[in-house]
């Protein structure tokens, strides 16, 4: 499968500039880039979700016209998305033949056999008569995958397929990927994680601002060099930001917490958590283990049993408003859907939470005031004021959030995945940010997926499986595998 | 294969250039019919004019036809912008109007002041009443509005003639005339509602809907209620991490919703009828009107009043255009025809049609 000079526009941006890219029958090849680097727009328009402005794809040599996802799975291409796309009361079976089996009626026992023939040559353990919603995540990946096979997929594009899976589950996942390979497929391997593409993959592409910066081996370079195409210059890891000056008082103190989450099953079961002021807990965990259901918990977004005490006076459970008055602050996950009103001004969103405080009537100017200050202080790349918040980028976006939550003054601040899509450099402010604010003696509770991030910022990590508490680590002793451990259910070895 | 995108920014010249184009569409297609009728288009669309607003006495009509589109639209309008689809206006109007009329009843023969008030505040409290149906369902047990709204449009306009045909209700007129003709029982003198100047006759529930308009205006884009609404609006996620009491808010947004269909119940007995009268309401559909109204003017109180004014003046003119020459049915071809083109426009104005795909790389 090859790209030649593919380019695509959309308004405002060129998100592919005449990319270019070959992957080769019995290869694994990756596609490293930053988020916004046009990996997905990329594997969009390999899969036939959109058409190229310019430029075209070859399969087998051969140039074809992908019109629609049914011409690229016709054409032999299947993609893992990221966000799977399985109907959860469905059983497997039943998913794998969606939109595909021609015949009129099921040939559940032909499909069930030629689904476990598949399993068992890849090493994709799952039961065909299972049903969807039964499954953990890594499971499902692993449907998707035997959807793509059973459809007799040669080449196979997986979206950042280890973004949901502990590292154990990563680890079985690249053997299925090299067995794949083994067998005569090619499998396209999206990801913006250097150690991953490094374990998994013979040639990378690396993609940057939406052009392709180089093709490379993986056995003739390092993850240094890696990085530095990725990013066009020099960088290391997150460096670890330690806190500097000794603890403070318990501030936020959770005992024997339990929520329900949206499925209506436990989310979260018997929580007992302190976090002191000046100090960085950072909560690990594979997403859906209870993190969102624990920081809407503490922020009164979701009712829970329980207590949860604000310097030793219990919170009002299920009140946001008695949240926010206690002074907690919160960077929820979902950026535009939570923290901000979408289609309101920057300044109207900066008054999300202390509007409140005035009297009735709104005073516009001093919003637009302080909006000014924060856009200058924050260094927001902004139009203005009256700008709506969702023309802003993820980074500057998570600026204001930042700015208005720190504003308030609060005593503790829940950071949910502050950094998730955003750039190297965002990052880097948004570590700062929350460091600081440590050091100014707020009790900062740190929720993310993300190693790394964990590892460069947290005091003492504790991680959550299935809801609880697991165990917990002092940050300075903590390594990904001790982590990565109890990410899976294993008890503390530490 | 054609598609509509939604415009990322809207060009200033296309909020004034696309009404005009869409009346402009209006014209040509009516003219079409018109010619196909055996009718002068140019001459028929002069009549029009003229009736609407140009001829002695056409504002009168004009602003009469208005008044109760200004109420409905602010109803519309105040709801909308919270995306909440309040279309429940007709009902709450006529929950109003039965509310006003007990009020104006009760006090008998009070001095012309102290009815206005009485007939205003009762006819806002039953339409923010029956609205507050739909609402206690939309917010404790997330049923939706729309229908809910709808449906209570039909018991109002039921409950209406159960009042009046099928019962000696209070509203009910016992008089011995009006045994054989079933009709609502007069209000007194003092319960009509004055009206201004002489050529040109302002009603004074316009008025009133006017001071509505411009309370609206306030509370929307300067107090802290309009904030909650707008934030609450945009997004239900974002309001509940702001600490928005959700369910109080979209109680009080369908309250008030109610309310100002409420005061056009009002007007309509203060100002016209001085009786209850189902029937009328019921024929006239102020409510569905009020929807379009709302529409056109994008939920802007201000723009409400004009978009009401202009709508009235197309109904007025409709009464004048009717006749033996001119039959009804040809007068609703034309309204319906200005009112498509305009809520057409208005989605061009918004969207942008493509035709075609994104044409396929050139090999």
């Amino acid at each position: 499968m090859a790209a030649r000079s593919i380019t695509k526009r959309f308004p405002g941006v060129v998100a592919n500039d005449a990319v270019e890219f070959e992957a080769e029958v019995g290869e694994v090849h990756a596609l490293l880039g930053e988020n916004g680097a046009g990996k997905s727009t990329l594997s969009n328009m390999l899969t036939g979700l959109y058409r190229p402005d310019s430029g075209h794809i070859e399969v087998g040599g051969e140039p074809v016209q992908l019109g629609s996802p049914r011409a690229a799975i016709a054409a032999g291409i299947g993609m893992v998305h990221q966000h799977f796309r399985l109907v959860a009361p469905f059983t497997v079976a039943e998913n794998i033949v969606l939109g595909h089996d021609p015949a009129f009626l099921l040939q559940r026992g032909e499909i069930e056999q030629r689904v476990r023939a598949l399993s068992q040559q890849f090493g994709l353990d799952v039961d065909p008569t299972a049903r969807i919603w039964q499954l953990s995540v890594g499971e499902q990946q692993r449907v998707e995958i035997i959807k793509a096979l059973y459809r007799d997929a040669r080449i196979l594009i997986l979206d950042e397929p280890t973004a949901v899976l502990t590292p154990q589950e990563a680890d079985k996942l690249f053997e299925t990927v090299r067995a794949l390979a083994r067998s005569g497929r090619t499998v396209i391997f999206i990801s913006h994680k250097l150690h991953e593409v490094m374990a998994v993959a013979d040639r990378v592409t690396v993609l940057r601002a939406g052009r392709s910066v180089a093709t490379v081996r993986t056995a003739d370079v390092t993850q240094r060099v890696l990085a530095s195409l990725m990013v066009g210059r020099e960088v290391a890891g997150p460096e670890r930001i330690a806190r500097q000056g000794p603890v403070g008082e318990p501030v936020l103190q959770l005992a024997d917490v339990s929520a329900i989450g949206d499925r209506g099953v436990t989310a979260l079961s018997g929580v007992s958590l302190t976090v002191c002021a000046g100090e960085i807990l950072g909560i690990a965990g594979v997403a859906g283990n209870g993190q969102r259901e624990l920081a809407e918990a503490i922020t009164g977004l979701r009712r829970c049993t329980g207590t949860i005490a604000l310097a030793g006076r219990p919170l009002a459970s299920g009140s946001p408003r008695a949240a926010i008055e206690a002074g907690i602050a919160h960077v929820p996950e979902d950026r535009l859907g939570t923290a901000v009103a979408p289609s309101l001004s920057i300044a109207e969103n900066l008054e999300l939470k202390r509007y409140r405080l005035g009297g009735m009537l709104l005073r516009r100017r001093a919003m637009a005031t302080a909006a000014d200050q924060l856009i200058e202080r924050y260094e927001v790349k902004a139009p203005g004021p009256h700008a709506p918040a969702r023309q802003l980028s993820g980074g500057n976006l998570q600026k204001v959030v930042l700015g208005r939550e720190f504003a308030a003054q609060p005593r503790v601040l829940i950071a949910a995945s502050p950094t998730r899509g955003l750039d190297v450099g965002a990052i880097e402010t948004v570590h700062a940010h929350l460091r600081d604010a440590a050091s100014r003696g707020v009790a900062v509770l740190l929720i993310s997926e993300d190693l790394d991030e964990i590892l460069a910022l947290a005091d003492r990590v504790a991680v959550l499986f299935e809801g609880r508490i697991a165990g917990e680590l002092e940050g300075s002793i903590a390594t990904p595998e001790a982590l990565g451990l109890l990410m899976a259910g294993g008890s503390a070895a530490a | 294969m054609i598609r509509a995108e939604r415009r990322l920014s809207e060009p200033r010249w296309l909020r004034l250039a696309v009404p005009l184009l869409s009346i402009a569409v209006a014209a040509v297609v009516g003219a079409i019919v018109l010619l196909a009728t055996g009718h002068h288009p140019l001459a028929t669309y002069h009549r029009i004019l003229s009736a609407a607003f140009t001829a002695d006495g056409a504002l009168s009509g004009t602003l009469i036809a208005a008044t109760p589109l200004v109420f409905c639209g602010l109803a519309a309008a105040a709801a909308f912008r919270m995306q909440l689809f309040n279309i429940g206006a007709e009902g709450q109007l006529t929950a109003g109007a039965i509310g006003a009329v007990a009020a104006g009843l009760a006090l008998g023969n009070a001095p012309t002041w102290l009815m206005i008030v009485a007939m205003v505040v009762a006819g806002a409290l039953a339409g923010a009443a029956w609205a507050s149906i739909p609402g206690l369902l939309r917010a404790f047990a997330r049923t939706n509005e729309i229908i809910t709204s709808l449906m209570l449009n039909y018991v109002a306009a039921l409950l209406g003639n159960y009042l009046i045909f099928d019962s000696l209700s209070y509203w009910r007129d016992t008089s011995a005339q009006a045994k054989v003709f079933p009709q609502g029982r007069p209000l007194a003198e003092s319960a009509s509602w004055p009206a201004y100047g002489s050529s040109i006759v302002v009603p004074f529930g316009m008025l009133v809907g006017v001071i509505a308009a411009t309370g609206l205006w306030f509370l929307y884009r300067r107090t802290r209620f309009g904030f909650e609404v707008s934030v609450l609006g945009d997004s239900l996620r974002a309001a509940r991490y702001a600490g928005i009491r959700t369910r109080r808010t979209i109680l009080s947004v369908m309250a008030l919703s109610g309310a100002l269909a409420g005061i056009g119940g009002a007007s309509q007995a203060g100002d016209f009828a001085h009786l209850f009268d189902p029937r009328a309401l019921q024929q006239e559909g102020f409510g569905y009107t009020g929807i379009v109204v709302a529409a056109l003017s994008r939920y802007h109180p201000a723009a409400v009043v004009a978009v009401a004014f202009l709508l009235g003046g197309l109904k007025n003119a409709g009464f004048a255009l009717q006749g033996p020459d001119f039959p009804s049915g040809l007068v609703g071809v034309l309204q319906g025809l200005i009112l498509f083109c305009a809520l057409g426009g208005e989605l061009l104005a918004r969207y942008r049609i493509r035709i075609g795909s994104a044409t396929a790389a050139a090999a």
